[in-house]
């Protein structure tokens, strides 16, 4: 499913942390927002999934205007960077709420509840910790329990807010390929936010730079190294 | 919204324009992200207004609303002015706020020590201690009334009885009755603004100064002493605030003579019972306006201090 | 080892000593007093205190008040602490304020304010007298005197909290299709169970105890009155052993609610709570 922002401004009382940002993801596509902290990137995101509201500007899923939509009616998995896990309930629970809350006609049975956490748990390779509390876990286990959290609800798209940010070395990297290679079976069009380069070059098709509340240049990784085509993009890229 | 970036693409409205043409639209969005804002501002503001704010406009109306009494404006106002520059309302108010102001400076003066000793020693018994410092908020106060009335009573009281005897001290039904019980009442206040200042206060601070050669009670008076100033002054007004507006731990140890030992909470409820509804109010917009100032005071305090550290 | 940050230990003593003193002979003392003057008769007298008639009106009476102002201002803290901790608009300061005023002002003004709107010549008095609605002197006066002096407490307690909760857990539910419902029940309840516990008991501890504004607004008729005033009711009859008892009842309670405070206290200082198996 496709994205697309079109001209989209936000303010934060006088700090303007959107300026007339538009911005189109193609279905499928693995796209990296990319910037120094305070640049905007974040609050993109969060207009897109619904979580601001902008104070201009429109937001589209597959064509369809959702920027009247409260987040809980537009479908869209959240990785929240603190990962934002419920802390009172087991990863079970935690992964199972999005279809717990489903409206009845809609909702799924138990044993269907439990089947397709059963399945995100071995897609995460956490099986065996459903009774697990967040706090007994480490950091990248959290954080695969959020991303199963939010494919649960089988969302139109993916947003990830800093999703390595707070890992060691090692486990990012762990966890960087394995995004890469669940975006490559699924295919689900997906966002992430990053300020590290490494990470943005690695693992998006496109790389959108953002600065200012602007976006600086969209494209492919070699186009952005190669073709930088302003000051900020070229300084940002060689630091 | 769908025609607005087609006029875009077509290059006949600039982009600006066209914030200004979102900004149009978006006037009936919503607002908030999270649900529920107008269903409990709604409830949060009806119920204050309910319980809070119309009761209290009603009793700041009643001071200036001519009634069947006095059919005048002046006659009401007149009438207010009469009751609460009366001398015996002004005899309740030195009461009150001398003798809460006394307590007050005592629970200072008490309860830095308590905080002190509980902070920085460590003895047994020191959480039953801990504890038993709430032990005045928690009590209904006509409880603390009765059993201060039964320790400190001159006659029968398990202490005041000896004092009585062997000092001539008379505890109940004089001023130093009010003065114990405001006392008890206020005690905690104190302790509790102190003792999260207390713990914070880096000891490298007092070991900076003890190394710079000054000897204990100078570290006390230079430097843990300022640094807790605007706690300690914040704990007291608190307790001199509690104090003002007591009643129920003072009608059982107090007689409530007039002139003498009478309160102005005591003198409002005269009033209520003799049907002099406008005295009474103004006796209460007088009471209202001293825990305004007492407030304001609290405020003030606690902006200078956090103005001074920042800067 | 002396340290240079080391109190002497006169002053050690001395600080300790105070403090004991202090407590004992203003805190312990008294309480111990209570409970010595009730139990002085023996359990049998203590327990016919208790049960006589005017002890009994004045506790149920206490009860029932008690049942509606908790529940009322208890859902008030809840709105008030949701809607000031997860939205922004303007006046909210003004809005915390406001709700602190209960706190400064004397209780007596909680009680006045209700006697000038309902009493004989208050506001509605007249119209009320027509129409044979009795407020004042009555069951719904001590209602709304008492929901006035404890009216913050819930509140209070359960805005620092969900300030420092925040609203990520909220956005996360909303994200994966909560509705306003689902969310608080399922996500925010769970978080502040015990906050809005620690509220309510402290809420409930003032409203069963409050003097000032009740007497106010209750009559002296004898069926009208609750604990508290039946309690110096009792002191000016000179039937002290009855005021005791009803006293001890009370105090009790404040002990309960003092345990449960530091309890929860305890708790919620507790890092991540982890749930037992």
């Amino acid at each position: 499913m496709s994205v697309t922002v079109h001209n989209v401004s936000k303010r934060f009382e006088a700090f303007p942390a959107l300026k007339d940002v538009s911005l189109e993801v193609q279905t499928g596509e693995l796209l990296a927002l990319l910037g120094p902290s305070g640049s905007g990137k974040t609050t993109l995101l969060r207009v897109i999934a619904g979580l601001e509201i902008p104070d201009a500007g429109q937001v589209t899923f597959a064509g369809e205007d959702v920027t009247e939509k409260s987040a809980y009616e537009r479908r869209a998995g959240f990785v929240f960077q603190s990962y934002a896990l419920f802390q009172h309930m087991t990863v079970f629970e935690n992964i199972a709420f999005g279809l717990r809350v489903l409206p009845k006609k809609k909702r799924p049975d138990a044993a269907a509840i439990a089947k397709r956490v059963g399945e995100l748990l071995g897609l995460i390779q956490l099986e065996g910790y459903e009774k697990r509390l967040p706090a007994q876990l480490s950091g990248g286990q959290r954080q695969r329990v959020a991303l199963a959290r939010a494919l649960a609800i089988e969302p139109r798209v993916l947003l990830l807010d800093e999703p390595f940010g707070a890992l060691d070395a090692r486990v990012r990297k762990d966890l960087r390929r394995w995004l890469r290679e669940f975006h490559d079976r699924t295919h689900l069009t997906s966002l992430f936010v990053t300020h590290d380069q490494d990470e943005a070059f690695e693992l998006a098709d496109r790389v959108v730079i953002f600065n200012e509340g602007r976006i600086q240049q969209i494209g492919l990784p070699a186009e952005l190294r190669h073709h930088p085509t302003n000051d900020f993009v070229r300084a940002f890229l060689e630091v | 919204m769908n025609a607005v970036p087609s006029a875009l693409e077509k290059g006949y409205v600039t982009s600006t324009e066209e914030t200004a043409l979102n900004n149009q639209n978006n006037r009936s969005r919503r607002r908030h992200i999270l649900p529920g804002f107008h269903l409990t501002l709604g409830f949060t503001i009806f119920y204050l207004s309910a319980i809070v704010l119309i009761p209290l406009a009603a009793l700041v109306a009643k001071v200036v609303t001519p009634t069947f009494d006095y059919p005048g404006f002046s006659q009401v106002i007149g009438h207010v002015l009469k009751v609460v520059t009366d001398t015996r309302a002004v005899d309740s108010y030195w009461l009150s706020f001398g003798l809460s102001f006394v307590a007050a400076l005592i629970n200072g003066v008490f309860g830095f020590i308590a905080a002190w000793a509980l902070i920085r020693y460590e003895f047994p018994g020191k959480k039953i201690l801990d504890a038993l410092v709430d032990l005045p908020f928690a009590m209904p106060t006509s409880v603390a009334g009765l059993a201060l009335t039964q320790v400190f009573s001159n006659n029968g009281g398990y202490i005041g009885q000896w004092l009585y005897e062997w000092f001539g001290w008379q505890i109940s039904y004089t001023r130093w009755g009010i003065l114990i019980a405001l006392v008890f009442i206020g005690f905690p206040f104190v302790v509790r603004t102190l003792q999260p200042v207390l713990t914070d206060l880096a000891s490298d601070v007092e070991e900076a100064a003890a190394c710079l050669g000054s000897n204990r009670w100078q570290t006390f008076w230079r430097v843990i002493l300022p640094s807790v100033r605007p706690a300690l002054i914040t704990g007291v007004m608190l307790a001199f605030g509690r104090g003002v507006g007591e009643y129920g731990s003072i009608v059982f140890i107090s007689s409530m003579i007039p002139y003498s030992t009478e309160i102005t909470p005591q003198l409002i409820i005269i009033k209520l019972e003799e049907f002099d509804y406008v005295g009474a109010a103004g006796l209460g917009v007088v009471m209202l306006l001293m825990s305004f100032a007492i407030v304001a005071t609290v405020n003030l305090v606690q902006y200078f201090s956090s103005t001074r550290r920042s800067s | 080892m002396k340290r240079a940050t080391t109190d002497p230990w006169l002053a050690r003593y001395a600080f300790i000593g105070i403090l004991v003193v202090f407590v004992v002979i203003f805190l312990l003392f008294p309480v111990s007093v209570v409970l010595y003057e009730a139990l002085k008769g023996g359990l049998g007298f203590y327990f016919s205190a208790l049960t006589a008639t005017h002890s009994l009106t004045a506790i149920r009476l206490t009860l029932l008040v008690a049942v509606a102002v908790v529940p009322l201002n208890t859902l008030f803290g809840v709105c008030a602490a949701w809607a000031i901790t997860h939205f922004r608009f303007c006046g909210k300061a003004l809005l915390i304020s406001l709700i602190e005023i209960p706190l400064w002002v004397s209780p007596v003004i909680g009680g006045l304010v209700f006697a000038l709107i309902f009493g004989q010549k208050g506001w509605l008095g007249p119209w009320l007298d027509a129409h044979h609605i009795q407020i004042l002197f009555a069951y719904p006066g001590i209602v709304l005197a008492t929901a006035f002096v404890t009216f913050p407490f819930v509140a209070r307690g359960l805005i620092p909290l969900m300030q420092a909760q925040g609203s990520a857990e909220e956005e996360a539910a909303l994200t994966l299709g909560a509705n306003g419902w689902q969310l608080f029940w399922r996500v925010t309840f769970p978080k502040i169970k015990w906050g809005i516990l620690y509220g309510m008991i402290l809420c409930n501890a003032r409203a069963m105890g409050e003097f000032g504004a009740v007497s106010v607004v209750a009559g002296s008729v004898d069926d009208r009155i609750t604990m508290p005033l039946q309690i110096e009711q009792y002191y000016l009859d000179f039937s002290l052993p009855d005021a005791f008892a009803l006293a001890s009842l009370l105090l009790l309670l404040s002990v309960v609610t003092l345990v449960i405070k530091i309890g929860l206290e305890w708790r919620h200082l507790a890092p991540n709570y982890v749930r037992p198996h």
